[in-house]
C-alpha cells in the first residue's frame, strides 16, 4: 500500500510539473506578454515600449530560465535601473537590495506579486480560497446527501415508477448546466418581472454575510448539476447490489423491505458512489468558476477568471497549481478508498 | 398595432415554424414505415417515449438547418437592430426608430427584443445552427482521436499505455474553463498554435480510415489501394483547407476564430474517449474471439478495427450522444464567458450571458436560448439513455 501510494504521489508530481510548464509556457508567448505590458502601462504603447518595459521586467528571459526562477531553483533576474539603483525578481520595493535572497520560488514559499490586484499571490489565493471552501462546503452538504437518497429510492425498485420518475430527474439536472440553471433560478426567484423575490440574484453580500437568501441559489445551482450524475451512478449500485444473492436470503427468511434496504443493501450499494462522488470535484471546480461569475462572488473560479483575462501569470500559475492539486488528490483519496472500501481489490 | 396575446404569439411561433414540422413528418412517416430493416435506429420508434426523445433531437436539428442554412424559419436578421424595439416585451409590432420598416417585413418580434433591439425569436433559432454545425463534427473528430490511440493502447498496454494514459491524464487534470481561458484567446490565435493543434487532430481520422482500410483489405491489393488513394487524395485536400486553410482547389476553408473553438472542443473531449476505448479494448482483448484470430494470424491493426471495435459499438455509441450534448455544454460556457466566437454572435451561450445582465426587470432576451439549450441537450441525453437499454437488451 505505502508503495502504491508512493509511486501515485511521484505520477502526481510530475503531473503537476508538466502542467504549470505549460500553463507557463501558455502564458509566455509573446502577444500575451504584449496583452500584459498594455494593461500594466497603457494601451497605446509602441512596440519598442513593449519590449523595453518587458526588457526591464525580466520577461524577456528564455522560458526555461523563468521557470526556473518561478519554481526557485535558479536565482532571481536582477536589473540596474539608469539612476543606479538595482530592481529584481526577488527585490522588494522598499528594502534595500543588499537583503534580499538570491532564490525566490515556490520552493522558498514564494508565489509571486499578482500584477492585476498588486498584492502577494499566496495572500490572495488563501482569502479566495476560503470563501470557495465556504460555498464548497454547502454545495457537498445539499448535493450527497440528497443525490444518495435519491439514487437509493430510485434503485430499490427497479422499473417502478418512482424509478422512472428519479431518473428522468436525474437525467434533466445532467442536462442543465449551471449557466442555464442559475439563470433560470435568478429569474424565477429573484427577478422582480416574477415578483416572487425569494432569494436575491447576486451572492456578493455572501462573502461577508452568508445567510439563507443570499447564499442558496449560488450552492444550489451548483449542486444540481452533480446531483444527478452521483445519483444516476447509486442508482445502477443499487439496483445490482438488489438482484444478489443475499438480498433474495433474506427477502426469503422474511426480512421486511426497509430493512433489506437499510441494513443489507445499502453499505455494498455506496462503494461505487464514493469514488464517484471524489471524482466530481474537478468537475464542481468547473461549475465554481461559472457560478461565481454569475452570481459575482469573488471567490477562487472568479480569481481565475481575472487571472487568466488579464494574463496574470504568477497569479495564473497559482490557481492552476492549486486545482490541478485538488484534482489528484481526489483521485488519489478515490483510488485509495476504493481499495479500502471493497476487500476483493488490492494494489500489490 | 396591439401586441399580440400569448394564444397568438404561441400560433404565430407553430406557424413560423412550419418547414420543421414538415421535415419532423416525414423522417417520422419513413422511419416508422422501413423500421425493421433500420436495426437499432428502428428500435427508437418501438415507444411513444423513444420517438418523443428523437423527436425532441430533431426539431433543433431541423431548426438549425433551416434557420442557419436556408435562411428559412427566422423572422429578422439575427444581427439587425432597431432602437424602438429594445428590451420590448414578446409579441410586440415591429417597428423602427429611424426609417421606415422594410416591405415585407414580418410585423412582429415573436419572442420580443433583446438589449440591442434584435429578434429573439431569429437568434434563438439560429443559435441551434451554431451548434448543430460544430458539435456533432467535433464530436466525431474527438472519436477519431481517442479510437486510434485508444485501440493500441488497451491492446498492447505496456509503454506506450503507460505513455499516452499520462498524456490523457494531463489533459484531464486540466479544469476545462482554465483550458478554455488558455486556448481560445485571440492572442493565441496570433501565434498560431490552434493551427498546429488542428494539423495534429486533424490527420488522425485519415490514420484511422487508412488503417482500416489497409488491415481488412491487404490480400486484395487493388481494392486496398483504390480505398487508400480515395481516402489519401479527399482526406488530405480536406485537411489542408480546414487545418492550414491552404487548399489548392480554394474551396474549403475555415474561419480562423471558428477553427480555435473546434480544436478546444475536440483537444478536451478526446482524452475522455480515449479512457473509454482503453478500457473497453482491454475488457475485450481476452475474448474467444480474438484469441482465435490471433491464432488465424491476422495483423494486430485488423484485430483492433475489425474484431474489437464492431463489438464495443453499443457502449461507443451511446457515449457518442451524451458526447454532442456535453460538446453543447462546453461551446456555451465558451459563449458564456465571451471566448471565441464573436461578441454578436448568435449562440445560446452568448445570448444568455447577454439576456442575464438584464435579468431582474427582462426575463425574456435569457430564457429562451436558455430553454432552448436545456431542451436539445436533455434530448440528446434522454437519446443515450433510451440506446443504451436497447443495446443492453440485445
Amino acid at each position: 500500500m505505502a508503495k502504491f501510494i508512493l509511486r501515485r504521489i511521484g505520477v502526481m508530481m510530475l503531473t503537476a510539473l508538466c502542467l504549470t510548464f505549460l500553463v507557463f509556457f501558455l502564458t509566455n508567448l509573446y502577444p500575451n506578454l504584449e496583452k500584459l505590458a498594455k494593461t500594466q502601462g497603457n494601451f497605446r504603447m509602441t512596440d519598442a515600449e513593449v519590449a523595453s518595459y518587458l526588457g526591464r521586467n525580466g520577461y524577456l528571459q528564455p522560458l526555461p530560465v523563468k521557470y526556473g526562477q518561478w519554481m526557485g531553483v535558479l536565482p532571481g533576474w536582477t536589473d540596474t535601473a539608469e539612476d543606479g539603483t538595482l530592481r529584481g525578481r526577488c527585490i522588494e520595493p522598499g528594502t534595500p537590495a543588499e537583503d534580499a535572497p538570491r532564490f525566490c520560488g515556490i520552493l522558498q514559499g514564494d508565489w509571486g506579486q499578482s500584477t492585476v490586484f498588486r498584492k502577494e499571490v499566496s495572500e490572495i489565493i488563501g482569502e479566495k480560497l476560503a470563501l470557495t471552501g465556504r460555498l464548497m462546503l454547502w454545495v457537498m452538504l445539499l448535493m450527497v446527501p440528497s443525490a444518495l437518497i435519491l439514487g437509493v429510492m430510485a434503485g430499490m425498485r427497479e422499473g417502478s415508477r418512482t424509478d422512472r420518475t428519479l431518473s428522468t430527474f436525474a437525467i434533466t439536472t445532467t442536462a442543465t448546466p449551471e449557466y442555464v440553471s442559475g439563470v433560470l433560478f435568478i429569474a424565477v426567484f429573484a427577478s422582480t418581472a416574477v415578483g416572487l423575490k425569494w432569494f436575491k440574484g447576486t451572492a456578493t453580500s455572501a462573502m461577508e454575510t452568508p445567510t439563507f437568501e443570499n447564499f442558496f441559489l449560488p450552492v444550489l445551482t451548483i449542486a444540481l448539476y452533480g446531483m444527478g450524475y452521483i445519483a444516476r451512478m447509486t442508482r445502477a449500485s443499487m439496483a445490482e447490489v438488489m438482484t444478489a444473492q443475499y438480498i433474495r436470503t433474506a427477502r426469503l427468511k422474511g426480512v421486511s423491505f426497509p430493512n433489506i434496504v437499510l441494513k443489507h443493501a445499502l453499505r455494498n450499494a455506496l462503494i461505487a458512489p464514493f469514488t464517484v462522488i471524489m471524482l466530481q470535484f474537478p468537475w464542481l471546480l468547473n461549475g465554481v468558476v461559472i457560478v461565481e461569475t454569475l452570481f459575482n462572488y469573488k471567490g477562487f473560479g472568479w480569481t481565475l477568471v481575472q487571472a487568466a483575462s488579464n494574463n496574470d501569470i504568477e497569479l495564473l500559475l497559482a490557481v492552476s497549481v492549486v486545482s490541478v492539486v485538488v484534482v489528484l488528490v481526489t483521485q488519489l483519496i478515490s483510488d485509495i478508498g476504493y481499495v479500502y472500501l471493497n476487500p476483493r481489490i488490492s494494489v500489490s | 398595432m396591439d401586441p399580440l396575446g400569448w394564444a397568438e404569439i404561441v400560433g404565430r411561433t407553430a406557424a413560423q415554424l412550419t418547414p420543421v414540422w414538415i421535415a419532423l413528418a416525414v423522417t417520422f412517416a419513413l422511419s416508422l414505415r422501413f423500421k425493421r430493416r433500420l436495426g437499432l435506429y428502428g428500435k427508437l420508434f418501438d415507444s411513444p417515449i423513444g420517438m418523443a426523445r428523437f423527436a425532441l433531437v430533431m426539431f433543433w436539428v431541423f431548426s438549425g438547418l433551416f434557420a442557419g442554412a436556408f435562411d428559412m424559419i427566422l423572422t429578422h436578421d439575427v444581427l439587425d437592430q432597431s432602437a424602438a424595439m429594445k428590451n420590448k416585451g414578446p409579441g410586440t409590432p415591429y417597428t423602427k426608430l429611424m426609417g421606415e420598416v422594410a416591405e415585407g417585413a414580418y410585423p412582429y418580434y415573436l419572442l420580443g427584443g433583446d438589449n440591442l433591439g434584435r429578434d429573439v425569436f431569429s437568434r434563438m433559432v439560429v443559435g441551434a445552427w451554431e451548434v448543430i454545425k460544430i458539435a456533432p463534427f467535433a464530436s466525431v473528430f474527438a472519436f477519431m482521436v481517442g479510437i486510434t490511440l485508444g485501440l493500441p493502447a488497451g491492446y498492447y498496454g505496456g509503454r506506450l499505455d503507460t505513455f499516452l494514459s499520462f498524456l490523457a491524464n494531463l489533459i484531464l487534470a486540466f479544469p476545462v474553463i482554465l483550458l478554455f481561458y488558455l486556448l481560445v484567446t485571440p492572442e493565441i490565435v496570433l501565434t498560431g498554435i490552434p493551427v498546429y493543434m488542428a494539423a495534429v487532430l486533424f490527420v488522425f481520422p485519415i490514420v484511422f480510415l487508412v488503417l482500416l482500410w489497409n488491415s481488412r483489405f491487404h490480400t486484395q491489393p487493388p481494392k486496398r489501394n483504390r480505398y487508400v488513394a480515395i481516402t489519401l487524395v479527399v482526406g488530405l485536400w480536406l485537411y489542408l483547407g480546414i487545418a492550414w486553410d491552404a487548399d489548392p482547389l480554394g474551396i474549403v476553408s475555415f474561419p480562423p476564430n471558428l477553427l480555435v473553438v473546434f480544436v478546444a472542443v475536440v483537444f478536451v473531449n478526446a482524452p475522455t474517449v480515449f479512457r473509454i476505448v482503453r478500457g473497453l479494448t482491454m475488457d475485450i482483448k481476452t475474448r474467444d474471439y480474438v484469441a482465435a484470430a490471433q491464432t488465424r494470424g491476422e495483423g494486430p491493426w485488423y484485430i483492433m478495427l475489425w474484431e474489437i471495435l464492431p463489438n464495443v459499438r453499443g457502449p461507443l455509441l451511446v457515449d457518442f450522444c451524451l458526447r454532442i450534448g456535453y460538446t453543447t455544454i462546453l461551446l456555451g460556457t465558451l459563449g458564456f464567458f465571451g471566448l471565441g466566437l464573436s461578441p454578436e454572435s448568435p449562440d445560446w451561450g452568448s445570448t444568455i450571458n447577454e439576456g442575464r445582465k438584464l435579468l431582474s426587470m427582462y426575463l425574456h432576451p435569457a430564457l429562451p436560448p436558455a430553454f432552448a439549450l436545456l431542451s436539445l441537450v436533455l434530448g440528446l441525453n434522454l437519446l443515450a439513455d433510451g440506446l443504451r437499454e436497447e443495446s443492453l437488451r440485445d
